[in-house]
């Protein structure tokens, strides 16, 4: 792919369960990737200018010194038409995508669900749990305006949510999560491999794992090792299952639990525990319990590692304000407050005691000749949805 | 599920307090069906190229000659009055925002006690 275009949504591979886009439909969902990547590219640098230019000389005249915080800017950013346009934009393209991927789900959704029926038959790597409430943090509002969240249904055995996720991520990423939208996992899978070169699980879990797509990458590269994904979303698992069989992976054990509380499992059963993406959607109740969860459950000389986006400290007040968009306006409200929190300490507190935090950089491992490269500072980088990440890794003493 | 529910749950909010941007709702509402109607008619040009690639493939067209096509004397003439009526439809509000100007109409509650009137 040149750097001048983008990938068309038919990329994606189009796995037995994937949701089958008609013409019309693939013209939407590229559309809607463009527009995204337009108002990235084209759009977005106008805000910092009017930032640079217009806001932040205002702020200073009037308080006599250099905005102090993200919500100081956000404050007098949201008065300015140029940002009120922008964001009004974003926010709608994110809601004409799921209106878009939930027309194009629901309108074969009798089709999917009886191949993911079939694929999950029987199968007791399929674990339900028809009692698990939804905790507030998934609860409280529908993530990324995501109509019903990961966990919604509106039958018995239902699939729109994670049918809609599934073809949906390509447009928020403009294709750079790869074919099957595994760019993390399979980020994680290749640092592993390369980087601890005699590391090898015998038993994996990932927490937090929607439609398995980042646990998928990891199970291949460990084929023997048994994978236990949980995640609290019924929708999402029976999805997950079927995916991952129809992709040929057999090792997965998908559980309905709350990372909360997994006192199904040993302590110290775990060598390598996961999470992409997911600590920013839970909250300053539920991080601790996880983190003691995971610090219980790995084995001496085990390893957990979190894929996210990089911490608040340290970065420029400007660059806060923009990653925080999606806490106040993508229904992320936990995204801002876990980005300035005091990792080194929490991970201390859970168990883990002093240690430094390793951290590495880790963009999203797709075929670049199909769907193009993107490197940390790039040009158009879109503060916090770009596949960029800022991986932390905690070991636990041997 | 029927086909128009389908429709509707397609269309479901977001659970949570949806931020407006704009001086006001309306405003984003108007901006939303912009942004749709820019979508739909990127999907019809793409249905366009798609059904000339196929008429190219199947020898009823050959490459590039839709874009060499000229209109005649007539299809020209025939296209200026739809382009006029288009616009007209278009900028309909705004025309009568002309043809207002100078108007002092009765309201409707005068013309009502008109018509309300009895002998």
């Amino acid at each position: 792919m040149s750097n001048e275009t983008l990938p068309s949504w038919l990329a994606l591979t189009q796995h037995e369960v994937m949701a089958k886009a008609s013409h019309d439909d693939v013209a939407r969902l590229n559309f809607l990737t463009h527009l995204n990547v337009h108002l990235s590219s084209q759009i977005l640098p106008g805000v910092r200018e009017v930032y640079e230019q217009e806001v932040k000389p205002a702020i200073i005249e009037a308080t006599g010194s250099e905005p102090q915080d993200r919500h100081q800017i956000r404050s007098a950013m949201l008065d300015h038409p140029y940002y009120q346009f922008w964001s009004a934009l974003r926010r709608n393209t994110m809601e004409m995508r799921h209106q878009v991927g939930r027309g194009v789900v629901l309108e074969q959704i009798e089709d999917i669900v009886a191949k993911v029926d079939a694929l999950n038959q029987g199968a007791d790597t399929l674990e339900l749990d028809d009692a698990l409430p939804i905790p507030d943090n998934v609860g409280l509002v529908d993530i990324h305006c995501q109509p019903g969240c990961y966990y919604e249904e509106y039958f018995p055995n239902d699939v729109t949510v994670a049918a809609s996720y599934d073809i949906g991520l390509f447009v928020t990423t403009a294709g750079l999560l790869g074919g099957l939208s595994d760019g993390g996992g399979q980020a994680i899978a290749k640092w592993l491999k390369e980087q601890q070169p005699g590391f090898a699980p015998k038993r994996i879990l990932d927490i937090g794992c929607t439609i398995g797509h980042n646990i998928v990458p990891l199970a291949e590269a460990f084929p023997d090792a048994e994978v236990i994904a949980v995640d609290v979303a019924r929708p999402s698992l029976r999805y997950a299952h079927a995916r991952a069989k129809a992709l040929g992976v057999n090792n997965i054990r998908f559980v309905q639990a709350n990372g909360e509380d997994l006192s199904r499992y040993a302590d110290g059963s775990f060598d390598l525990i996961s999470t992409s993406m997911f600590l920013h959607e839970t909250s300053h109740q539920s991080m601790p319990n996880i983190l003691a969860e995971i610090h219980r459950l790995l084995a001496p000389g085990g390893v957990c590692l979190h894929l996210e986006q990089p911490q608040y400290d340290g970065m420029p007040v400007f660059e806060q304000f923009m990653r925080d968009w999606d806490t106040y306006f993508n229904n992320e409200p936990y995204w801002g407050p876990m980005h300035e929190l005091d990792l080194a300490q929490m991970v201390a507190d859970s168990g883990f005691g002093a240690q430094p935090l390793e951290q590495i950089g880790l963009v999203s491992l797709v075929d670049e000749s199909i769907f193009g490269k993107r490197s940390a500072g790039d040009a158009g980088e879109d503060y916090g949805r770009a596949p960029v990440w800022n991986a932390f890794l905690i070991w636990k003493a041997a | 599920m029927k086909a128009t529910e389908k429709i509707s749950l397609a269309a479901k909010k977001a659970k949570g307090a949806r931020p407006y941007f704009l001086a006001d709702k309306q405003t984003e509402q108007t901006l939303s069906m912009v942004m749709t109607l820019a979508m739909e008619l990127q999907v019809a040009n793409e249905r366009i190229a798609s059904l000339e690639s196929l008429l190219v493939q199947k020898g009823v067209l050959s490459q590039g000659e839709l874009d060499a096509y000229q209109p005649n004397k007539d299809e020209v003439a025939q296209r200026s009055l739809a382009t006029q009526a288009f616009l007209s439809r278009l900028l309909r509000l705004t025309q009568q925002g002309k043809q207002e100007m100078g108007e002092n109409p009765p309201s409707m509650e005068a013309i009502q006690a008109i018509l309300t009137q009895t002998k």
